[in-house]
């Protein structure tokens, strides 16, 4: 579905991203892991288009995607949670929700989405016109979720969805991304939280640095010493 | 003794509700340089020469063409948006990374430009629409129709931007765009485009306040400046890009306008509007209704 080859990407001077290569297929759970730093969030945003690659390609479902203008990638089907959710603090929960639908081809199907989202997340029924700013770190993941839903996707990128959450949230959360891939979404993952990740994704990738040092299913990773020593302080 | 309360009160109740039909208008012009600012974050300094290029073109129209009021008016909404919408594309898109007083020398540029062409073009002459609507006596009160007509106008104007800001997609994006500007791509919106549409909607308000002025003012060149400033003071007064404390200032800066020029001349009420504002810089610098942090 996604494939991106030989990616290069950084700001201004700074490059963050060193020929990474990186596949999802279609129906798959993959998860980004890494430290601080190491360019995860780059990679998210060189796929929604935030920031152009130097060098390299991206194809969604053989679509180019640095040919495309940042606004219509998400036409393509791919849908952005950035990192720290960054929702419209002074907007309601339904407006959110609308910029969520904002592109032509959702609007037309705005009141069907909208179900599915309070399907998924009755909680948002209930808020729908509080502010967004005002609801707990939990309440606003759902909300930056249920906004990403709403364009109907068919790639959902969740850039550290667990970050700044209470542990016990943290669990619902994870549990919420189970939930999504029931409802047949791919979805790539970006997460520090690496134990809790590896329990969701099928595959993961392993980046350091801007370089992609592993890659395998999550039990490999799992298993592996790289990833055990690091991160997993075994 | 007695009597002579009587008329004060009649005229001071009649200063009162002429202040808030001045506030009407006042508020419709400070709601489109607001959202301007509020929106794409820069100051449209000649917002008040396009609101005298609307005049002008009611002037036209109406005099030099036959058009009636009401067919000339929309035209006009129409033109000065088209002419708000080119000011962005030609003038501040260019400049939207420069530094803020780059934007302002910029537009600041352009109300010379508007004033110099509208010199040498239709002369520094006073002109009026040669409509002379009449006046409502109420009791021992006298209103003029056209400032009932501009305040009822106005009013509508803001329920319907209102209606735009709050009920549609483009309306939603237009408030969402100055809470996080670079996530807007993620929601598939084209930032040129909302900022187009945003200027296209202030000078549709500025073309609007143009037919609505035309009925009391007569146009010629200069006219830009016995309102202009006064909208700016409203601004900053509500808080500049603050929808709610633009509207609020409004009236606040008719009242004062209004009632001064009752104990002596009209020129006075501006005087104190303009004092109150100085004072009121030094109390409360970030607007009337910042919030305190």
């Amino acid at each position: 579905m996604l494939e991106l080859r030989s990616i290069n990407a950084g700001y201004g001077t700074f490059q963050a991203l060193f020929n990474v290569d990186l596949d999802v297929k279609a129906g798959e759970a993959v998860g980004v892991i890494g430290p601080n730093g190491a360019g995860k969030t780059t990679l998210m945003r060189v796929i929604s288009g935030l920031i152009r690659p130097s060098r390299g390609s991206i194809a969604m479902e053989g679509v180019d995607v640095v040919a495309a203008p940042p606004h219509k990638i998400v036409s393509l089907g791919i849908a952005h949670v950035p990192e720290n959710r960054r929702l419209f603090p002074k907007l309601s929960v339904d407006d959110n929700l609308k910029m969520g639908a904002f592109m032509k081809e959702a609007r037309d199907h705005y009141v069907e989405r909208l179900e599915v989202v309070f399907d998924l997340f009755p909680r948002l029924k209930e808020r729908r016109q509080q502010m967004a700013g005002t609801m707990s770190g939990g309440e606003q993941q759902m909300c930056a979720i249920g906004r990403a839903l709403m364009s109907n996707p068919k790639l959902l990128l969740l850039d550290e969805p667990s970050a700044g959450l209470a542990p016990v949230v943290v669990q619902q959360v994870f549990e919420l991304v189970k939930r999504i891939r029931a409802r047949g979404l791919t979805v790539l993952i970006v997460e520090q939280n690496v134990q809790q990740v590896l329990r969701v994704v099928d595959r993961a990738y392993l980046i350091e640095a801007g370089t992609i040092r592993a890659t395998g299913t999550s039990a490999e990773m799992l298993a592996s010493d790289t990833v055990k020593e690091a991160y997993l302080g075994v | 003794m007695q009597a002579f309360l009587d008329i004060f009160d009649v005229y001071l109740l009649e200063a009162v509700i002429n202040g808030i039909l001045l506030g009407g208008v006042l508020a419709l012009l400070a709601l489109g340089l607001n959202l301007i600012f509020g929106v794409i974050d820069v100051t449209w300094i000649c917002y008040a020469e396009l609101v005298m290029i609307g005049m002008y073109a009611m002037y036209f129209m109406v005099q030099y063409y036959g058009l009636s009021y009401f067919i000339a008016a929309p035209f006009t909404i129409m033109l000065v948006a088209i002419l708000g919408a080119a000011l962005h594309y030609l003038v501040i898109a260019p400049l939207l990374t420069a530094p803020p007083i780059n934007q302002l020398l910029a537009t600041g540029g352009v109300l010379f430009v508007l004033q110099s062409f509208a010199t040498v073009a239709f002369g520094i002459d006073f002109r009026n629409l040669g409509i002379r609507l009449p006046v409502l006596a109420f009791g021992e009160m006298n209103f003029s129709y056209a400032r009932l007509l501009s305040f009822l106008a106005a009013l509508v104007g803001m329920i319907a931007v209102y209606l735009f800001m709050t009920r549609t997609f483009t309306g939603t994006a237009i408030r969402a765009i100055s809470q996080d500007r670079q996530i807007m791509a993620l929601m598939g919106v084209d930032t040129r485009r909302i900022y187009l549409v945003t200027s296209a909607l202030g000078g549709a308000l500025a073309g609007l306040a143009a037919c609505l002025l035309v009925l009391q003012y007569d146009v010629h060149p200069f006219v830009g400046l016995s309102f202009g400033p006064i909208t700016f003071l409203i601004c900053v007064l509500g808080g500049l890009g603050n929808f709610i404390g633009g509207f609020i200032a409004a009236f606040v800066f008719a009242e004062i306008i209004s009632l001064g020029g009752l104990f002596s001349d009209l020129e006075w009420g501006y005087v104190l509007a303009f004092a109150f504002f100085i004072v009121m810089m030094f109390i409360r610098p970030a607007g009337l209704f910042a919030r305190r942090r």
